[in-house]
Order: structure tokens, then C-alpha cells, then sequence
């Protein structure tokens, strides 16, 4: 099973990892600066203007958020999952899991859509009806963070649906396991960056 | 040593480990996610709710690099790759905590 990945292939040179999963980690470090200079600003403006924000739970929904986190963990577990069913060349699973990723992923979506929605239909802030992006730093960074986010679990999704697509046609199997391998490294980067959000942008 | 026999010594693509124990990992995180939602209405000092979270958040962002990412089983030279933001992250970090201080 240790080789089964790889099995007829000839192993590439240099680090001695396949070229889509070197390129995968190098993109990640580049995704990496990304966000930390999204944090990083938004500590700046935050602490810079400490009076501007909201207590959690004030304005933002900290149980509907904190369900979205929670679909977003299992995702991640179904992605692992479906990966260690490709290693082990189990077809079913393999559907299985990446299907149930796609659905977590797309639900995550849903969820945040629902809370733009209550934000900015039903929600006051300062005197105004309506926290949209235009609320002043608060809503500025709150939805440029978010919305980042949110377009990176957007393209894991549909990467996801094209992943299962293929699975139901038996592109993926023991001997082809890489797709899924680099398509997880992100969703799972995805996660981990949410873990950061969540606790940024809503708990502290 | 042939290119297949550099292989079979133990290339990174191997993943040659057992699976670690995702559910076991993923019930980790599941648990650390619903205290970091508790440790907000609880009623003490700011700075000790702020320490736990952030304590609780790198907790868990090691769980999802180390296991799920296989972090932990990949040689040190996929390691580096993946590490190689952190110094300039942590240069970052150090200006913004200058503005401070």
C-alpha cells in the first residue's frame, strides 16, 4: 500500500515529492503572507481604533458562526478520508467522502451567505440599520477577511465538485492518488486559516 | 542505487505510516471549537480569554498541519518548504507588536 501511489511512475528528482505537491505547498506559502498581511492589517486598524468595535456576540453571530466552523472541521475529516480511501483503492469511499466534502464545503457557503443576509437586512450598528462593508473599519475589514475567505472555500468547492465528478467516473484509485492529495493540502489550509478567523474576527 | 530503488528506500510521495487517527484528531477539534465558544461568556479577565483562544486556535491549527496536512510524517525537506513563510510572518508580527510597545 506504501507505494501504491506512486506504483509505475517514475519518482521525480530534487525535494523527491511530485512536482503538484511541491507547487500546492509553494502556493500556500505565498497564501500564507496573504492572510498574515490581511491579520496583521486588521490588528493594526483594530487596536488602533479599539472603540470602533463591537463585543463578541454585539453584532456578529457568534453560535450560527461557531456551527459554520464545525462544518468546516468535518469537511476537513472527510477530506483526509477520502484520501486514505484512494491510498487504499476503495472506490465507494472515495465518492463517499469527496461528496460529502463538496456538501460540507457548499452548506459553509451557505451558512455565511445566510449571515451577510441577517447582517446587513436586520442587523444595527451606531445608530444605522444594516451592518454592510461600508460600516465604517468594523465592517470594512469584518467582510474583507470574511469575504477572502469565503472565495477561497468557494474555489475549493468547485475544485471539489470537479474531483467528484471524476471519482464517480473511476478516475481515482490507488495508482492515482495525487489529485486528491494536492486538492486537500488547500481545502485543509482553508480550515486552518478559518481556525485563525474565527477566533480573530468573532471571539476575541 | 537505481531510480526505483531510491524509491523503494523511502521517497515523500510514500506516505509509508499508518493512518493517524482522523476521527480521534477531528473530535479534537470539535471539542477546542465548542470550549473557544464557551471561554467567551465566561466571566474573568480579558487578558486570560484572550490567551486561551489564541492558545486554543494554535492548538488546533497544529492538529490540522500535523495530521490532516501530514505534516508530521512528511521528511524535513517538504517541512521546510512548508515552514518557509513563518520568518517573514513572524518579522511582521514583531513590527505590528512595535507599534505598540
Amino acid at each position: 500500500m506504501a507505494h501504491a501511489a506512486t506504483a509505475g511512475r517514475v519518482p521525480e528528482r530534487g525535494l523527491d515529492v511530485y512536482t503538484q505537491k511541491v507547487g500546492m505547498w509553494v502556493f500556500l506559502c505565498s497564501e500564507v503572507m496573504f492572510f498574515a498581511g490581511l491579520i496583521g492589517s486588521y490588528v493594526v486598524l483594530r487596536f488602533g481604533a479599539a472603540d470602533t468595535w463591537a463585543e463578541p456576540n454585539e453584532v456578529l453571530n457568534v453560535p450560527v458562526t461557531a456551527f459554520n466552523t464545525f462544518l468546516l472541521i468535518c469537511s476537513s475529516v472527510t477530506m483526509v478520508k477520502a484520501f486514505a480511501a484512494a491510498q487504499e483503492g476503495d472506490q465507494r469511499g472515495i465518492k463517499v467522502w469527496l461528496l460529502s466534502t463538496t456538501l460540507l464545503g457548499a452548506m459553509f457557503l451557505g451558512v455565511q451567505v445566510y449571515e451577510y443576509t441577517e447582517l446587513v437586512l436586520h442587523q444595527s450598528w451606531e445608530g444605522s440599520h444594516g451592518f454592510t462593508p461600508a460600516a465604517g473599519l468594523y465592517g470594512a475589514t469584518f467582510y474583507t477577511m470574511t469575504g477572502f475567505h469565503g472565495f477561497h472555500v468557494l474555489l475549493g468547492v468547485i475544485c471539489l465538485g470537479w474531483a467528484t465528478i471524476r471519482a464517480w467516473r473511476g478516475h481515482w484509485g490507488a495508482d492515482n492518488t495525487h489529485g486528491i492529495e494536492v486538492l486537500g493540502l488547500y481545502w485543509h489550509f482553508v480550515d486552518l486559516v478559518w481556525i485563525i478567523l474565527f477566533t480573530i474576527v468573532y471571539l476575541i | 542505487m537505481s531510480e526505483a530503488g531510491e524509491h523503494a528506500a523511502g521517497s515523500a510521495d510514500d506516505h509509508g505510516h499508518e493512518h493517524p487517527k482522523y476521527m480521534l484528531i477531528w473530535l479534537y477539534l470539535a471539542i477546542l471549537t465548542a470550549l473557544e465558544v464557551g471561554v467567551v461568556y465566561v466571566d474573568v479577565a480579558t487578558w486570560i480569554i484572550v490567551t486561551s483562544l489564541l492558545i486554543m486556535a494554535a492548538w488546533k491549527a497544529l492538529l490540522v498541519a500535523l495530521y490532516y496536512m501530514h505534516l508530521k510524517f512528511e521528511p524535513n525537506r517538504v517541512r521546510l518548504v512548508a515552514l518557509a513563510p513563518l520568518p517573514a510572518v513572524a518579522i511582521m508580527i514583531i513590527a505590528i507588536m512595535m507599534e505598540y510597545v
